[in-house]
């Protein structure tokens, strides 16, 4: 059988790819006569130091999946991470997940590829993946595939935290993977084609769409909004924000003297939080600002400014309060009163159609990627579900951390710090 | 109000580069048959309505493709026919107007005939084609003996199925019509186990397959129901709603039914022939049949019997795999290798929800079993289904 080098789209293909840092992308157009490009041509670069998806300029749609490993056999894990890394590296640039194409090869067999990106470019395509601690040790304690003792020492299941209704059909998993792309079926088609490559070595244990970024991880993006309808993210690291990620994102050298492997990795919490957006939307316009301590319009602080100014959390209000309430959302989260930390947010707002009494299944995928949850995360959720006026409105229905490995160089497969 | 992306100005300016970057590829693209020796055994074919042309009437011995291009304007065939000319070494149906299908067959040298047949009948346009001998090895020459080992014991073990489903099937109705039900109910799941062993060659009968094993969610407006389901409702009826048991004459009608249509079947079985990729598809056929209804506990949806027939369709399908097993393992040992592991992982899992004879009912298998389950019939049909392929590769 002859193999092709194919491209989903003839025009854009694998000799297009941009190398150089996360961030770079290159540009193809649509098929000749074709009305102006709908979908952003964007590339990044699956290899790098850190993992594309990360301080990647936030895309705008998402798909996340997080698997249980079936297989018992830790070389058919490597074989599978392999195989992943190939198919990764192959989608982000735009080309067919597998080499024989989606309608170029054998009629009597299965494509290679599922075909729904026929067509359509890479769309700023990222994936990022991630291990959960559940695979390194089982529910027993017991070491599954030889990793127990490389298991990070942050790496644990996290506490349960008021207001916490978890769904475990939405929770937890051995490895995620998060695919963002500014086409939504491009980021599905990838975790599709993903999954189809890993039956019998994985199984899927829950997923999760996002239609909308959440966060801006560059200044050169304008800040979005959530489901209440506020900018969210505003005070979110960018990626130019070097000297930030480096002190709240990526682990560093001598962190966890066990986990060397993370080093330039970093760790990634999920969390799934469902709004009771009708009962938000009957809250007058001054309450909802002042749960929130922002502005809705402009996002600006209460305490005055633009949106990208300072918050005066001691400015006076009336009531012998200060403007900025003490239970509100910016000040229960601002590292001003969490020890200085940080954390690189990535959430992604979702609607899952309705419930049965015809509420909508909405809310926020809420990612984050952290040092160290232990102390930029776990103490920030715990303050915000016992004292943020926003917890009326939420219920966390999913919840799951990862510990996500650093960068791969062309030739080694993700993860491979950790399995050699 | 949206602002527009302030991606806007980047895009621009690369916009200029495209064409650049365009040429580049398209030469990346570039096809691998131009030049190399692989090309003597890469022949197109162009079948218009009135000829039939191969790029070469000699290729090397090994792994022949045919890019077959319909040039004509209705749908054409293609054939290499050995040197008798009735003999079918490999063919292509079904090209449309316009298509191209690729055929490779792997071929030994020796005298063989090309035949394109526009219009899907007749002789065909044929010619000569010679092929001469060289390095690259060819599959055994033993392979059509074990081709016609496999179709005949497939033909066998469906007819033997059929048996005793005629067989089990006649003491059922025997009890349900003289309302012995407990036995009924004992026997039901056990006749039905011969029916979804060759469940893809019993559907094959499109008449016979709604008569005797519609569900009740599967019917159409106006669409009369019989068969085993309905009978089963009428034995378990715990999950219907005001449900009205059938009379002994309603019984003894739906009963003679069913009986009537199982003797036609294992009538109209005892005239198949299979090819080996319909034992090949068959078993992968079988497995779609457990992942679409019998892990999710819809095919029996009164009985709660659902383990027996997924048993039996893993049955079926194994017994599919195992007849072209010796052919795979030539061809690709690793899938072979791989679909037994998968097809033995699956039976772990099965086997532990055994009671007695049986299985459990399905209400009793919990959310993880069920999935766990699911995960195996798909961790056995991403293989499978490369299985046909390989057999004719």
């Amino acid at each position: 059988m002859p193999t092709y080098k194919v491209s989903r789209r003839g025009l854009l293909g694998g000799g297009a790819a941009a190398a150089g840092v996360a961030g770079a992308f290159a540009v193809g157009r649509a098929g000749e006569g074709a009305p102006a490009e709908v979908h952003q041509p964007l590339q990044y670069d699956f290899h790098g130091t850190h993992q594309a998806g990360i301080v990647t300029p936030a895309q705008d749609r998402l798909h996340f999946a997080a698997f249980d490993v079936t297989t018992t056999e830790r070389a058919d894990l490597v074989d599978l991470l392999q195989k992943w890394t190939e198919a990764a590296e192959r989608m982000t640039r735009g080309e067919y997940a597998g080499e024989g194409g989606a309608v170029e090869g054998a009629f009597n067999l299965p494509p290679d590829d599922t075909g729904e990106a026929i067509g359509l470019s890479s769309s700023g395509l990222t994936i990022t993946f991630g291990f959960g601690p559940s695979l390194f040790r089982d529910a027993e304690g017991k070491d599954r595939f030889g990793l127990a003792d490389r298991q990070p020492e942050a790496l644990r299941e996290l506490p349960h935290f008021p207001a916490d209704n978890l769904d475990p059909r939405r929770s937890y998993g051995d490895i995620c993977v998060q695919a963002c792309a500014n086409d939504p079926q491009v980021a599905v088609h990838a975790i599709r084609n993903l999954v189809r490559i890993g039956f019998g070595t994985v199984a899927v244990r829950w997923s999760q769409l996002g239609f909308g970024r959440t966060s801006t991880t560059s200044v050169s993006q304008d800040t979005p909004r959530n489901l209440f309808g506020f900018k969210d993210g505003t005070a979110n690291i960018k990626a130019e924000e070097t000297e930030d990620l480096e002190k709240h994102v990526w682990v560093a050298d001598g962190d966890d003297t066990k986990a060397d492997w993370l080093v330039g990795g970093s760790y990634l919490v999920a969390r799934r939080f469902n709004m009771t957006v009708e009962v938000w939307d009957r809250q007058p316009l001054g309450d909802q600002e002042s749960f929130v301590g922002r502005s809705k319009g402009t996002g600006a602080p209460l305490s005055g400014g633009g949106e990208f100014d300072d918050f005066d959390f001691d400015m006076p209000g009336s009531n012998d309060q200060t403007i900025i309430a003490a239970d509100a959302h910016v000040r229960l989260v601002h590292p001003d009163f969490n020890d200085g930390a940080r954390m690189l947010r990535r959430g992604y707002n979702f609607v899952d159609g309705s419930d049965a009494l015809g509420g909508l299944d909405a809310g926020l995928f809420f990612l984050a990627f952290v040092r160290n949850p232990d102390t930029h995360f776990i103490p920030i959720q715990n303050r915000m579900a016992t004292q943020d006026a926003l917890m009326e409105y939420l219920k966390v229905t999913g919840s799951a951390l990862f510990a996500v490995p650093p960068g791969t160089k062309p030739g080694e497969h993700v993860g491979q710090s950790l399995f050699a | 109000m949206r602002k527009p992306l302030s991606l806007a100005a980047p895009l621009t300016a690369l916009l200029l580069a495209t064409p650049l970057l365009a040429a580049c590829t398209e030469n990346a693209d570039g096809d691998p048959k131009d030049g190399g020796t692989a090309d003597a055994r890469a022949l197109t074919v162009e079948s218009s309505d009135d000829a039939c042309t191969v790029s070469a009437d000699t290729a090397p011995a090994g792994t022949l493709t045919f890019d077959v291009t319909n040039t004509g304007s209705q749908v054409t065939e293609f054939y290499l026919l050995g040197e008798d000319g009735l003999r079918i070494v490999a063919e292509v149906e079904n090209i449309g107007p316009n298509l191209t299908r690729e055929l490779t067959a792997n071929v030994p040298a020796g005298t063989y005939v090309t035949a394109c047949k526009p219009g899907m009948k007749g002789e065909g346009i044929r010619a000569d084609f010679t092929v001469t001998e060289s390095d690259e090895p060819v599959t055994g020459t033993d392979d059509q003996a074990l081709v016609d080992q496999a179709v005949e014991g497939y033909a066998a073990y469906v007819e033997d199925q059929t048996e005793q489903l005629l067989e089990k099937t006649t003491q059922f109705v025997e009890l349900y019509k003289a309302k012995d039900d407990d036995a009924a109910r004992a026997l039901y799941p056990q006749a039905r186990t011969h029916w979804e062993r060759i469940e893809t060659v019993a559907e094959s009968f499109g008449d016979l397959d709604p008569k005797m094993d519609a569900r009740e969610a599967d019917l159409e407006p106006g669409q009369k129901w019989t068969g085993w389901h309905l009978i089963e409702k009428d034995l378990w009826p715990a999950r219907a709603e005001d449900y009205t048991p059938l009379t002994d004459a309603e019984r003894a009608t739906y009963a003679d039914d069913l009986l009537a249509n199982t003797t036609e079947l294992s009538e109209r079985v005892e005239e198949l022939t299979y090819t080996v990729d319909q034992i090949a598809n068959g078993s992968r056929g079988l497995l779609e049949e457990v992942a679409t209804g019998k892990v999710t506990g819809e095919e029996e949806y009164w009985s709660r019997t659902d383990l027996w027939d997924f048993q039996a369709n893993v049955d079926g399908a194994k017994v599919g795999f195992e007849g072209v097993e010796v052919i795979v393992s030539q061809k690709d040992p690793e899938l072979a290798e791989l679909i037994e592991t998968r097809f033995e992982e699956l039976q772990a899992l099965l086997d532990a929800q055994r009671v007695g004879d049986g299985f459990v009912s399905y209400d009793e298998l919990s959310e993880a079993d069920v999935k766990a389950l699911s995960d195996a019939v798909n961790a056995l049909s991403e293989p499978l289904s490369k299985l046909t392929a390989t057999v004719l590769s």
